[in-house]
């Protein structure tokens, strides 16, 4: 079926579609050859006026911490910034499986092409090759830089790293440490951070979390960022800012993101100029322990690597989904996954099981407790594999994620099935950079989940870590001394009228917010927003739940800013207050995410628009029409929770490379 | 299940704490500690009382931001971290009390919230290895043994949260400085800076007025990671060594 109706977004004034993007700014020639051209023609910055520039980063996970930790080395003036009270809690180290490189350690048959391929098709062929090159290029050099900091990677007996097959690909690239690789990745990141703030090279905020960007004579100049600990809102100058504050899965409250995961640094960016791309691609991961009730605060992720061995099923009858499943017979029971996708069975992607999950427990066949409407939950059962492989042999594989899914649930997964329910993970959109990872404004640069250009429309395992890392301690500081050679630019004074008026909307905002005195709680909009959300924006999307939905938000956001309750002050530890910031930006990155699932009226990766389907129900991409980038502009609005129609500007994907092909799982 | 909880609210760092008694109800066991006292913080909101302040962050038990003594236990009763801890762990009319990590070395912020910075400034002192980007050989130009490789691990897996300082009667955070030692004294690359980074790591404990270690091994036991706690032996002898010259 192909949607052919005049675009829903345009028909109904939602947004205007302005100037095509005109140059990504990639290097001429075979794409082999493109990175090794940037890098020679980006002009160098004498090591001597070095420690004359001054470069803001904000976030230290991988793609902030690593950046850091090498402008420090390369001995630029760098000051870093986090929200948490370190830089090694940044929300990288939750990351589990591993990091893929083009090592071909194995000798079978990977390479850089192979790494290249393998994403770009994974991504559902709406990334932009030349960046995902240039990531598959640099991979195998973050393996290298890892070890000589120590990480401790899995090891085989003669000494050598270890590595595993991840996420449907047929080589053995990825490097991981058990369970525990983002962990490991990010304490080296942190430690080489750590020495250049001993050598003073870098200085490090913590508690600090930014709430405004300083733009002045059309350059990124500073940011504006509140102390946590004692409210005071404070200035920070510098010649460039980098942005590497991760993703915005949390604008559906329920997600694997941890609890401070947040959106403000983007989408202050965003208001300031700094184009919006696809932000409706959205993974959702299929094995993560469901809803247990109201109380739920966020979700935890298990390993995909289970269902190498457990099978997913549901109950065929709904009445049988009450019943102990060890009680329900094996005819009884609909094995979903392997009947639909015969080859793949219960080992297809991402996106496909996440959306068959749904599909099951909407035909109220699902397990576990009522959440909602519906029973929220699938079967991921052992029963054969440990009457195959043994007790014993179960454990030393997966005893770890037996033993946390244990924890959560109270309930012992060695004897009953454990549960499990899709759950939002990562987004592939993020801010628009050109190949030099640099905004749409200029001296504002925007590395790892923050950015879009990798991933396409869906991200495979194991790339996560390697995109983070590549951006900071390869790409950027490649690229950003070709603009700060420029500099350093003249000094701005607090008087400024650029600085002025950033640090006056924070001032403004947090008092407003402090104001209001309403009667709802900042957790409750963020939880009906995440509601919203999932129900409309998540795992199926069509015209008429979008259109819905951007009603819901519009109205939520007219009520956040009239009804929010906020109590304490402003001058000291608040944490109501920092989530009441992040949340009143949710509420207006919701609604874009909306205009955009709207307008792109295909299938492809993580978007799956009812629309656009094949006759058996898989996801149906149509090149012809959008086979672009979607970059977004803010067009103003200029209070609180004020924003006018969204300006759509399209990035052609082109594909020199690579052919196009559809998917196919069956 | 209903419970009563004792919890400590101290409005800034220099302001006096006490010890408040609030009262929940219908509490799902299947609640972690902290959402449990999410639910807690909705009510105080409702009533306009200022919400208690606690760190959290990724809330899966990796990243280290929780950590509160629960009756007198670091995490509380479980081997985990205080997020992974459930509510099925206590029993319905149970009283409980909350308090902030205690140890001159973590001031209070704010309620159960306490600053860790001198973690970080350890780790500034020596805890890594000097490799600057670009710098590595090919990651196969050394080989690991497995051994080294598996320890080094296991002392990596230390998550920074304090629970080995809360945990100490001594307030020291040699648990926490040994697993680092331990992890880079196990590997080929960081031997240049053994004995070097041993010397300033112990001389910044001190400095951040940590105590001294008394082998009780407290720390080990309260450890969500179980960090063993033979890593302060392998510090103790990479500290007589370095002393030696």
């Amino acid at each position: 079926m192909t949607d052919t109706t005049v675009n829903a977004g345009i028909a109904h004034g939602l947004y205007t579609e302005g100037e095509p993007v005109a140059d990504t700014k990639a290097p001429a020639g075979p794409i082999a050859g493109k990175w090794t051209q940037r890098k020679f023609d980006a002009a160098l910055v004498n090591p001597a006026n070095r420690r004359k520039l001054d470069v803001i980063i904000v976030g230290t996970g991988l793609a902030g911490g690593s950046a850091a930790a090498t402008l420090g080395e390369a001995g630029y003036n760098v000051k870093v910034f986090c929200f948490q009270d370190s830089p090694r809690r940044a929300h990288s180290i939750a990351a589990q499986g591993g990091i893929n490189a083009a090592k071909n350690y194995k000798e079978d048959g990977d390479s850089t092409y192979r790494l290249f391929y393998d994403t770009v098709k994974g991504g559902d062929y709406r990334s932009r090759e030349t960046n995902v090159y240039r990531l598959a290029e640099v991979s195998a050099n973050i393996i290298d830089q890892c070890v000589a900091q120590g990480v401790p990677f899995a090891r085989e007996y003669g000494g050598l790293l270890d590595n595993r097959s991840f996420g449907g690909v047929q080589v053995s690239r990825t490097f991981y440490a058990r369970g525990q690789t983002g962990q490991q990745l990010l304490i080296g990141a942190y430690q080489a951070l750590e020495r250049q703030v001993a050598a003073k090279t870098v200085k490090q905020y913590t508690r600090h979390e930014m709430l405004e960007l300083v733009v002045a004579d059309g350059r990124a100049r500073g940011i504006i960022v509140r102390d946590l600990v004692t409210g005071e809102i404070e200035t920070h100058f510098a010649d460039a800012v980098v942005l590497a504050s991760g993703g915005y899965g949390n604008v559906f409250f329920l997600s694997t993101n941890a609890m401070g995961s947040n959106v403000t640094a983007s989408w202050r960016a965003h208001r300031k100029g700094a184009y919006m791309a696809n932000p409706c691609y959205t993974q959702i991961h299929p094995t993560c322990i469901p809803v247990s009730g109201e109380h739920q605060s966020k979700l935890t992720l298990m390993s995909e690597s289970l269902r190498n061995d457990g099978r997913i099923w549901v109950p065929k009858n709904r009445d049988d989904c009450d019943k102990d499943p060890r009680q329900i017979p094996e005819e009884d029971r609909d094995y979903y996954l392997e009947r639909i996708y015969p080859s793949f069975g219960n080992l297809v992607p991402r996106d496909i099981a996440s959306r068959q999950a749904k599909n099951v427990c909407d035909e109220g066949r699902g397990v576990g407790p009522v959440v909602g409407d519906f029973r929220r939950g699938v079967y991921l059962d052992f029963a054969d594999a440990i009457a195959r492989l043994g007790k014993d042999a179960v454990e030393a594989k997966y005893g770890n994620l037996f033993d946390m899914y244990a924890r959560i649930t109270g309930e012992n997964p060695y004897e009953v099935p454990m549960r499990i329910y899709p759950a939002v993970h990562y987004v592939m959109g993020g801010l628009w950079v050109d190949y030099d990872l640099q905004s749409t404004i200029p001296g504002l640069f925007v590395t790892g989940e923050a950015n879009f250009s990798d991933h396409g429309a869906n991200r495979l395992g194991a790339s996560a870590l390697m995109q983070g890392l590549a951006d900071g301690y390869f790409v950027l500081p490649n690229t950003i001394r070709d603009y700060l050679a420029k500099g350093p630019f003249e000094a701005l004074a607090d008087d400024h009228p650029a600085v002025a008026e950033a640090r006056g909307r924070v001032e403004q905002r947090t008092a407003r917010l402090l104001q209001i005195q309403g009667e709802r709680s900042v957790d409750s909009f963020h939880r009906e927003l995440g509601n919203i959300m999932w129900e409309y924006c998540g795992m199926e999307r069509s015209e008429e739940g979008l259109l819905k939905a951007i009603d819901l938000i519009r109205g939520l956001r007219e009520e956040f800013w009239r009804n929010v309750r906020v109590l304490g002050s402003g001058d000291t530890l608040n944490q109501s207050l920092e989530k009441a910031g992040r949340v009143a930006d949710f509420l207006e990155l919701g609604e874009l995410m909306c205009i955009d699932a709207l307008h792109r009226r295909e299938s492809c990766g993580g978007h799956f628009r009812a629309e656009s389907q094949t006759e058996d129900g898989e996801a149906l991409r149509h090149d012809d029409e959008f086979l672009y980038v979607a970059a977004w502009e803010f067009s103003g609005g200029d209070g609180d929770g004020e924003m006018s129609t969204p300006v759509l500007h399209k990035e052609d994907l082109v594909y020199e490379a690579i052919e196009l092909k559809q998917r196919s799982y069956k | 299940m209903n419970l009563t909880l004792k919890i400590w609210r101290q409005a800034g760092p220099r302001h006096p704490g006490e010890m408040v008694t609030y009262k929940v109800q219908d509490i799902s066991e299947d609640m972690s500690f902290l959402e449990m006292l999410d639910v807690l913080n909705e009510q105080l909101n409702a009533k306009g009382e200022e919400p208690i302040a606690f760190d959290s962050d990724c809330r899966e038990g990796i990243c280290g931001m929780c950590g509160l003594m629960i009756s007198g236990e670091a995490h509380g009763p479980e081997k985990t971290t205080t997020c992974q801890l459930h509510m099925r762990s206590f029993s319905d009319g149970e009283v409980i009390t909350v308090e902030p990590w205690r140890a001159n070395a973590f001031p209070v912020i704010k309620d159960l919230v306490v600053d860790r910075g001198a973690f970080d400034r350890i780790i500034q002192a020596g805890g890594y290895i000097s490799a600057n980007t670009g710098s590595a050989p090919d990651a196969h130009a050394v080989p690991v043994p497995k051994p080294n490789a598996d320890r080094a691990f296991v002392a990596a897996e230390c998550i920074g949260c304090g629970a080995c300082v809360a945990a100490c009667p001594n307030a020291s955070a040699m648990l926490f400085m040994g697993a680092k030692v331990t992890h880079l004294s196990e590997l080929p690359q960081g031997q240049p800076e053994r004995a070097a980074r041993v010397v300033s790591m112990v001389d910044q404990h001190d400095h951040e007025g940590f105590g001294g270690c008394t082998n009780v091994g407290a720390c080990s036991q309260a450890c969500p990671k179980g960090i063993p706690q033979d890593v302060i032996s392998t510090l103790n002898k990479d500290l007589r060594a370095a002393l030696r010259g």
